[in-house]
């Protein structure tokens, strides 16, 4: 491992101070399941550890009387998939947390760890992408939110300054008859990393037509991607053969992948469109 | 940078414990180098084998993939607290019952895995066992062996 320090940060304010000390070879550090490996091979300049897990609003999870949820940026994923009330009203997010790893890794990784790696890849962004998810960032400047889907720039890149860390992941009530889904294509049934991946909610009318919906795709463009025109295809109409086709296509269009070991670019467009399609069935069905 | 060494307090195996450790080590490499608890094994140092699994605070955790500096004030629990004394806890003796390993290298890390599933899931089912266990790697691939030791360890008829 290359020399690196570790901190321990006890409010907020003490770990933008310590960050801040520290200049570009600072990084929080949440579960460390992709900092820590980062730093001992060297993929990033990382001398100091700022330990942000004893702050209590970064470990913490907030159900809020009017729905909305509250998940503090260090929170492990077992933490998440265990809790109750999101498990009933937020399945999306124990698709995305219980396919993060394996259980060794459930036990430490967070959804922040996962937004501010960054990577294209990543499990966790596309569910925070169509949950609407807004980021609180502290910094030397105080609190700022930013979009979900505006954070990554790309690929193990994003909008945090300098001193900056992500602190919680504020997520709206859920409507009336909404649901989401989040799926992954791998090769095997576990422990790897997305071929490509999909999430979409969508809400239903009383006359069944999609009134609201959302799609993001992952692993298939420098970062995870909102795709607006696979929610126009479906919405103001009940769900058909030619309207979620049309989203899947749409999906398609906007993908912009690499070839890779885990897969070609044909592949991945083929994918997009695939995910898409199912994470619109199945987002049906948890909606009704 | 110069790293400096730290004193971290913590609980091993139920014992309280008080150990020296650089700044940069992982908590592997506290236990192994620092601490002489050698049943935690270095496979990829990098999350992937589960070679290195210890329970910390009640969930299992890749030791590689901890600072030892982040263990002040936790509970750690390794394959060396399973056994009491001589006497082999009831996984460990189905692993040996049912030949659950081979060269030996990812026992360590599928005993305190599989331990930590069948406290909080006494009679899994074998696709919870399999899930639970995605993230230990055995490349003797005994898998179907280690299952049925879980199995078995759990009270179940294992054909």
């Amino acid at each position: 491992m290359q020399a690196v320090k570790y901190a321990r940060a006890e409010s907020v304010e003490e770990a933008v101070s310590l960050l801040q000390d520290g200049g570009a070879g600072a990084r929080p550090l949440a579960g460390g399941t992709d900092v820590i490996v980062q730093a001992r091979e060297r993929t990033r300049d990382i001398d100091v550890f700022v330990d942000i897990k004893h702050i209590s609003e970064v470990v913490a999870i907030e159900h809020g009387s009017d729905g909305s949820l509250t998940i503090g940026a260090a929170t492990p994923c077992y933490e998440i998939y265990g809790d109750d009330s999101i498990a009933e009203n937020f399945p999306i997010l124990v698709d995305s947390t219980s396919l993060i790893g394996g259980t060794a890794i459930q036990g430490r990784a967070s959804l922040g760890g996962n937004l501010c790696n960054s990577s294209p890849a990543a499990d966790g962004i596309p569910s925070l992408i169509v949950l609407e998810a807004q980021v609180e960032i502290a910094g030397p400047n105080g609190r700022r939110t930013v979009a979900v889907e505006d954070f990554c720039t790309a690929p193990g890149q994003n909008v945090l300054d300098s001193g900056e860390f992500v602190v919680k992941l504020h997520f709206p009530a859920p409507a009336e008859s909404s649901g989401a889904r989040f799926l992954r294509f791998i090769p095997r049934n576990e422990m790897d990393i997305a071929v490509a991946n999909a999430a979409t909610q969508l809400r239903l009318d009383a006359d069944g037509s999609v009134a609201w919906a959302r799609v993001a795709v992952g692993a298939i463009a420098p970062t995870p991607l909102l795709v607006a025109d696979a929610a126009a295809a479906i919405v103001g109409q009940p769900l058909s053969e030619d309207t979620i086709a049309a989203a899947a296509a749409a999906s398609s269009a906007a993908a912009r992948p690499i070839t890779d070991m885990r897969g070609s670019i044909r592949q991945r467009v083929h994918l997009a469109g695939v995910l898409t399609e199912r994470t619109i069935r199945q987002a049906a069905e948890r909606a009704a | 940078m110069a790293t400096e060494h730290i004193v971290v307090n913590c609980t091993i195996n139920g014992e309280n414990t008080t150990f020296l450790a650089n700044e940069r080590d992982s908590l592997l490499e506290a236990l192994r180098d620092r601490i002489g608890l050698t049943g935690a094994k270095e496979g990829c140092n990098n999350g992937n084998c589960g070679a290195c699994c210890v329970n910390m605070d009640g969930r299992i955790v890749n030791s590689c993939l901890v600072m030892a500096a982040e263990c002040e004030g936790t509970e750690i629990g390794t394959v060396e607290g399973l056994a009491s004394g001589d006497q082999l806890s009831p996984l460990q003796n189905a692993f040996l019952e049912q030949a659950a390993l081979q060269c030996g290298i990812c026992t360590p890390g599928f005993l305190v895995a599989a331990e930590a599933l069948l406290e909080q899931n006494p009679d899994p089912s074998e696709h919870e066992i399999r899930y639970w266990l995605a993230g230990n790697l055995c490349r003797c691939t005994g898998y179907d062996k280690i299952v049925k030791a879980v199995q078995q360890a759990a009270g179940q008829s294992v054909v």
